[in-house]
């Protein structure tokens, strides 16, 4: 079964360098679960596969790697759909 | 020898489409227009995508034409702040390759990379290929590249080959590109331009190269000898910096305008007066944001038939006074148009000229009242606050009351565009 990426609005909890550069410390999925940051590299400007373009923080969540898009002012994340699904 | 200069010329491909089709990639699988509310008649194709085009529809076209060509036609209100969002970000990357960045409208920009340093790495196709590539890794949008010695020629290269290509017009090659194609190809050849070099057997940009300078001069006055420069090559005109902070918003303005197409046709003086005031509104509110005084106010009308022209007068003092504006031009229009039920006026515009900084000295007649004067000004200072505060629409005109047009925030929609070449 295919599956395709859809935008995903979520909250993030980020931290402010002295110098203006944004830290994303936690983020916190649609259904209330919070998963810690343990890892953000340097953003980039990047094209989204679910639509739209930001700043893409390459993030590491425990073992897995996941992209965490800033489009000012909001953050979204690329949901994971099956064709099924929509 | 002088060196050539090397200039860019980068065209978002069907801008506004993209830009949808990219925040929303369902719509790059079905043919798509980004369309004007044909409620308020503003029911145009303003841009397609790749699958609407290949139905054979075309910018600037009726929907409700678009949609007989293809009837599952999907159509996209224009968002245009997401635009300009979109716009600024291709501003910066231009801005890695140079300082000198012309915008022309919301798409389009000139990059003069001569003496830049990314020359010493790349070639300069190889920069527009690389200028290319970051816009569709960074945006995800398309663009078509010129480039040239000149801006003429760099922006005709652009929308030579579409979309995402490069064309390279050279000194050895312009005649073979350039000259062959129609007259109408060239920047600031227009329709009835067009029509009146093809009467005088001038068809392709090479025919008006080839024309006496004279000879154009005395078909199309001074416009004909810039054209003819501009078909030659000989254009020398400079790509203008861009402010790194502002990106865009920092060229000196020249006037403050703004014009509507109007829901329905204008048909008494009362429906003049009415959306004059709604637009001086408009106007004078960011004549004063922007801290100026005009000298010069301008109007603008287009009839039913869709014929237009312009009229301006010079006013006896600088004012900031919407009051003022509309008073003048008011006037304006009822020495120079004669309405009816059937002469009807379908958009109306007014704009401010000869701006000047708002506390600049300015002579007073002997008969004018400074108090009086001073008393409007705070008048609408204020009411400016309120309307900041409780939306544009909290305080209006008597005028603007009791008619289903009143409702429009004028303010609010308004975009700038910049589009002159000579602006």
């Amino acid at each position: 079964m295919g599956e395709f990426r859809v935008k995903c609005y979520v909250s993030v909890e980020v931290y402010y360098t002295d110098d203006g550069r944004l830290i994303p410390l936690s983020v916190e999925w649609e259904d209330g679960r919070v998963f810690r940051i343990d890892r953000a590299e340097e953003p980039e400007l990047a094209v989204s596969e679910s639509g739209s373009c930001g700043e893409r923080y390459r993030c590491r969540i425990g073992s897995s790697v996941t992209y965490l898009y800033y489009e000012d002012p909001a953050w979204f994340v690329e949901k994971k759909v099956r064709f099924d699904q929509k | 020898m002088n060196m050539d200069r090397i200039i860019l010329h980068s065209d978002m491909n069907c801008f506004y489409a993209s830009v949808e089709c990219m925040e929303n990639p369902d719509l790059r699988r079905i043919p798509m227009v980004v369309g004007g509310d044909p409620e308020n008649r503003h029911g145009i194709v303003l841009a397609k995508n790749q699958l609407a085009k290949n139905c054979g529809i075309q910018t600037g076209e009726a929907l409700w034409a678009a949609r007989e060509k293809c009837p599952n036609l999907a159509v996209k209100a224009p968002d245009y702040h997401r635009y300009m969002d979109y716009s600024r970000r291709a501003r910066k990357i231009y801005l890695r390759y140079s300082d000198r960045v012309e915008p022309f409208g919301p798409d389009e920009a000139w990059i003069d990379l001569t003496g830049s340093p990314v020359l010493s790495r790349m070639t300069p196709r190889q920069t527009a290929d690389q200028i290319r590539k970051t816009m569709s890794d960074e945006l995800g949008l398309t663009v078509s590249v010129g480039v040239s010695w000149n801006k003429i020629f760099a922006k005709f290269g652009s929308d030579y080959k579409k979309p995402d290509a490069v064309t390279e017009v050279t000194r050895n090659n312009y005649r073979q590109i350039v000259w062959s194609r129609p007259v109408r190809d060239l920047l600031c050849v227009g329709r009835s331009t067009q029509a009146k070099l093809c009467e005088a057997g001038i068809y392709t940009i090479g025919d008006l190269a080839r024309s006496g300078r004279g000879e154009l001069r005395r078909l199309l006055g001074k416009n004909g000898e810039i054209l003819w420069c501009f078909a030659g090559g000989f254009d020398v005109s400079e790509v203008k910096k861009l402010n790194e902070k502002t990106v865009g918003a920092d060229y000196d303005i020249k006037s403050i305008g703004n014009s509507l197409t109007a829901p329905r046709d204008l048909v008494s003086d009362h429906d003049v007066k009415m959306l004059m005031y709604m637009l001086g509104e408009s106007v004078g509110m960011r004549m004063r944001e922007g801290g100026f005084r005009c000298g010069t106010v301008e109007i603008h009308i287009r009839d039913k038939e869709l014929r237009s022209f312009t009229r301006q007068r010079k006013l006896a003092r600088p004012t900031v006074l919407t009051e003022d504006l509309v008073r003048c031009g008011y006037a304006l229009y009822k020495e120079n148009y004669r309405i009816s039920e059937t002469a009807g006026i379908r958009s109306l515009g007014i704009r401010a000229c000869a701006l000047s900084p708002a506390d600049d000295p300015f002579q007073l007649c002997l008969t004018d009242d400074p108090i009086r004067m001073e008393r409007s000004e705070t008048l609408e200072a204020e009411v400016d606050k309120l309307r900041r505060r409780f939306g544009n629409n909290s305080v209006r005109r008597a005028v603007t009351l009791g008619d289903s047009m009143s409702g429009l925030n004028i303010k609010a929609d308004h975009v700038v565009h910049p589009v002159g070449y000579f602006a």
